[in-house]
């Protein structure tokens, strides 16, 4: 019986391998003679050549030889930057959030919420993925936003490539929310929701040896192991290192209970959103909590969000936190590289900018060992620019997720060319 | 009543003819005070398509006194140098609900949607303002001098507008702009079906329920103001013809709509699709009032060339879409197409975060139309942020342009406005800094912020 079952589950694990190789990368590709920067705003490289094969980056060299059979895109006067990540949104899981029905990014009345996992709701057939891939974002982390309590299930991280598997990273986090609407889920008041966070977290806790002894009792009791729950199975990897808790924080105060959570179990909190995060910032830095936000907050919209201030990057890079900056959302989310240029504008540095939307989510999820730099056996994303990436009049002109060069087109570019010239109208043709 | 008792008496003598007030909120608003301002070798974008460099702008008494080369600092003025930075017309945002919906966003502060009843042209938006609210600040930093606050969107009339300076005010008035004309909000689409469609916000009528029924209520209420006006005629011409006539009854709802058909309030239309904007261009024809400007107009796009042809605005976002399906078709390029198509380009926020960069929202507008070869200038793109504006708003004459004699509404830019790195140093209304970048002690805290965390930390 166990024994069938392990082959079971291995051939699921092969079918899901199998399943996530995007494409065939036949071509090798060339980028040559732009402007490099290697690993985030770092590692320029001018007059870089840049070769891919088999969807992964082979090598970079200032002025290297092209080899013969290798497709040229010529970069010339040109920025070359690894692809975007964007975190905190959406993509994937909605498609017309207010008023269409499809929005697969909030689960108001699922029972189980940590053990969801978006993964099983992501239409690679999104038109926002094109929209937002052609702004040189390839990489996003999406999830819920909502569910009946305050616990939201497990993320992902996702390429924005062709293909119809465009998971990368399944369970890359787990969200978790503190606010007064959590609060206002969980009983009334903070005091009712951090009791109860922490009664589960220490109820999902693996004691080492006693863990041992119950699962025998358990499997004597039964005749063989209780199967664990989706939500035992999420916390497990979570204990295990495995994946993070993201937790949803803005008050100062509620930051402080975050890093006191962290202390206590030891496993990997990410901090999200964290308008007030810049008033606990050295704290942060010494609890090793990266900070995933929203860098263009400045108003004081609620009472939890009093020190909102765009100096709230800056600050926080400058006392040593990581951070990756949010593309808000779904349909905005390729806004991304104008957020982070304001943070610049109010004390980022363009390089710690460039960080924050590469190396660092990069890092923060767990991906560095495949993206996150233009170095040789990384994925291919790779972005072309007309100019700086965070500038707002720039754009790119060559877009490669995992060696694969993507057209730049979308809905909104057929839109555009079809009403160039008004003159189509009344017949309407593709 | 003693006075009725003695013409009772005497006979019938004549009353006096009854008009109405048109300005019963009259605007309170006083310049602050300001000492001659020059700032010289500047980059300057006249607002109007025109870019000077190398230089001078000099604001005396609240309004532009010169633009041009080498002009003298009069005697006590401050001299800024403008070298290596660039001046502006303040930006006018005609979509905003700051005050109406301030932060902090709590349900106490919800003032923008007289939800109830679809036709809410009695509701007055400045009576929802509430001048404390830090956002005002916030869009003075990002280089606001102007600003339309709309009621909401739930209603097919959604009420009175009101055009603002961007000012510190103790009440509402203080911020109205002296001799703006009034408009009102209407919606098309989807805000007025969703809100009243289910009978939730108004269960003894389930309407509108669709877009007809949309189009339906506006013009019974078109065909009401006809009606109420020509009572008012009636009564007016009674009484010059020397009968004892008693005025109608005032209906503050009707008025509004009778100040449309009079072509006294300006109409700012909510419409996403074009062909709920082709639809509404054939109702201002049957009741032959004028819509200034359609709001969000995510579809303008499409029939540039109609809306030219009926001199309407539109007022856009750079490049949201698809929130809902009215968005949905949204482009990057609309802004550049009306404006290529010669009708008038409007960027827009709606949106307390949008209007601190709308400058940046123009940028990326211009950049995605010379990626499909419009050939526009960055000065002609600035009519998008203040001279489109004035004009949609009835200010253009006092505002909106650097001229000689307008009001001195400006902004000094760090650098290039078209630039996300760049930042207003200062903006000024009437000559006078509403914000500050290189003093900030002296930028205005809200009574909502003292003692708060952030004080003052409007970057």
């Amino acid at each position: 019986m166990s024994i069938l079952k392990t082959l079971k589950g291995a051939s699921v694990a092969v079918a899901i391998a199998g399943a996530s190789l995007s494409g065939v990368f036949a071509e090798d590709i060339a980028i040559t003679g732009g402007t490099a920067f290697t690993k985030g705003g770092k590692g320029k490289v001018e007059n870089a050549t840049i070769l891919v094969a088999d969807g992964k980056i082979t090598s970079v060299t200032a002025g290297g030889d092209v080899p013969s059979g290798y497709r040229v895109i010529d970069a010339s006067g040109q920025w070359v930057t690894v692809g975007l990540m964007a975190t905190g949104t959406t993509l994937g899981l909605t498609e017309v959030p207010l008023s269409g029905s499809l929005n697969d990014a909030t689960a108001g009345s699922a029972k189980n919420t940590i053990g969801l996992d978006v993964t099983y709701a992501i239409d690679p057939s999104s038109t926002l993925i094109p929209v937002t891939r052609i702004e040189g974002i390839t990489r996003a982390v999406t999830g819920l936003t909502n569910t009946k309590d305050y616990w939201l299930g497990q993320g992902a991280v996702i390429h924005l490539g062709n293909g119809f598997d465009l998971v990368e990273k399944q369970g890359a986090y787990i969200g978790l929310q503190i606010s007064e609407g959590a609060a206002s889920k969980a009983g009334g008041s903070r005091a009712a929701l951090w009791q109860e966070i922490y009664a589960k977290l220490e109820d999902a806790r693996p004691e080492p040896e006693a863990d041992a002894k119950g699962d025998e009792k358990a499997e004597k009791k039964d005749g063989k192991k209780k199967k664990p729950s989706a939500e035992a199975k999420a916390l497990k990897r979570l204990f295990d290192g495995k994946t993070s808790l993201m937790v949803t924080a803005n008050r100062a105060a509620d930051i402080l209970q975050v890093i006191r959570l962290k202390k206590h179990f030891g496993f990997n909190v990410i901090l999200n959103e964290g308008v007030e995060a810049w008033r606990v910032a050295d704290e942060l830095a010494k609890a090793d909590i990266p900070v995933v936000l929203d860098a263009l907050e400045s108003l004081p919209q609620s009472f939890e969000t009093l020190g909102a201030t765009q100096t709230n990057a800056g600050r926080l890079a400058k006392a040593g936190v990581t951070i990756a900056i949010t593309g808000k959302g779904s349909h905005n989310a390729r806004l991304m590289p104008q957020n982070a240029g304001n943070a610049v504008s109010n004390g980022l540095s363009w390089e710690a900018a460039m960080d924050a939307m590469t190396v660092g989510p990069a890092e923060i999820f767990g991906l560095s060992d495949s993206y996150g730099t233009l170095e040789a056996g990384k994925d291919a994303d790779i972005v072309v620019w007309d100019g700086d990436p965070i500038e707002v009049m720039t754009s790119p002109t060559a877009v490669l997720i995992k060696g694969d060069q993507i057209e730049l087109v979308s809905r909104q570019t057929r839109l555009r060319d079809r009403y160039l010239d008004l003159t189509r109208s009344p017949q309407f043709k593709k | 009543m003693l006075a009725a008792g003695i013409t009772g008496s005497a006979g019938a003598q004549k009353r006096e003819l009854v008009t109405i007030n048109k300005d019963p909120f009259p605007s309170s608003y006083t310049r602050l005070e300001s000492v001659p301002t020059l700032i010289t070798n500047a980059t300057v974008l006249d607002g109007k398509g025109g870019l000077m460099e190398g230089a001078d702008v000099l604001m005396q008494d609240g309004k532009i006194k010169r633009v041009g080369k080498n002009l003298k600092a009069p005697r006590g003025a401050r001299t800024i140098d403008g070298t290596g930075k660039w001046v502006t017309p303040g930006i006018i945002d005609v979509h905003s609900h700051l005050g109406v919906y301030p932060s902090p966003g709590t349900q106490s502060h919800a003032d923008g949607n007289e939800i109830g009843e679809p036709v809410t042209a009695d509701v007055w938006v400045e009576h929802s303002n509430w001048p404390q609210d830090p956002g005002f600040v916030r869009a003075a930093a990002g280089g606001v001098t102007a600003l339309q606050l709309l009621p909401g969107s739930a209603n097919l009339v959604g009420g009175r507008s009101v055009t603002l300076k961007n000012v510190p005010g103790r009440v509402a008035q203080d911020m109205k702009f002296p001799g703006a004309p009034y408009g009102a909000k209407m919606a098309c689409g989807e805000n007025p079906k969703r809100v009243y469609g289910t009978g939730e916000n108004n269960p003894t009528l389930h309407r509108p329920y669709t877009r007809m029924g949309n189009v339906a209520g506006y013009r019974q209420a078109f065909a009401d103001a006809q009606a109420y006006q020509r009572e008012w005629d009636k009564y007016e011409r009674d009484f010059k013809a020397g009968k004892d006539v008693l005025p109608p009854k005032r209906d503050i709802n009707l008025e509004t709509m009778a100040g449309i058909l009079a072509g006294d309030i300006l109409v700012h239309m909510h419409c996403y699709r074009a062909d709920d904007m082709g639809t509404m261009l054939d109702v201002m024809k049957e009741f032959n009032y004028q819509i200034t400007s359609f709001q969000h107009a995510t579809e303008s796009y499409k029939i540039a060339d109609k809306l030219a042809e009926n001199n309407v605005c539109s007022a856009m976002w750079a490049d949201w879409w698809g929130f809902k399906m009215e968005a949905y078709d949204g482009i990057r390029e609309n802004i550049p197409f009306v404006h290529k198509a010669g009708a008038c380009a409007i960027v827009h926020s709606d949106s307390e975060e949008g209007i601190q960069r709308l400058n940046q929202e123009a940028a990326k507008a211009l950049a995605d139309g010379r990626k499909v070869g419009l050939d526009i200038s960055k000065a002609e793109a600035w009519t998008w942020l203040s001279l489109n504006p004035a004009k949609s708003l009835g200010i253009d004459k006092m505002t909106g342009t650097l001229e000689k004699g307008k009001d001195a509404d400006v902004v000094l830019w760090d650098g290039d406005p078209f630039s996300v790195y760049t930042s207003a140093e200062v903006t000024f209304v009437d000559g006078a800094p509403v914000y500050d970048r290189t003093n900030p002690d002296f930028n205005p805290v809200m009574d909502f912020e003292l003692g708060q965390p952030g004080e003052g930390d409007v970057e």
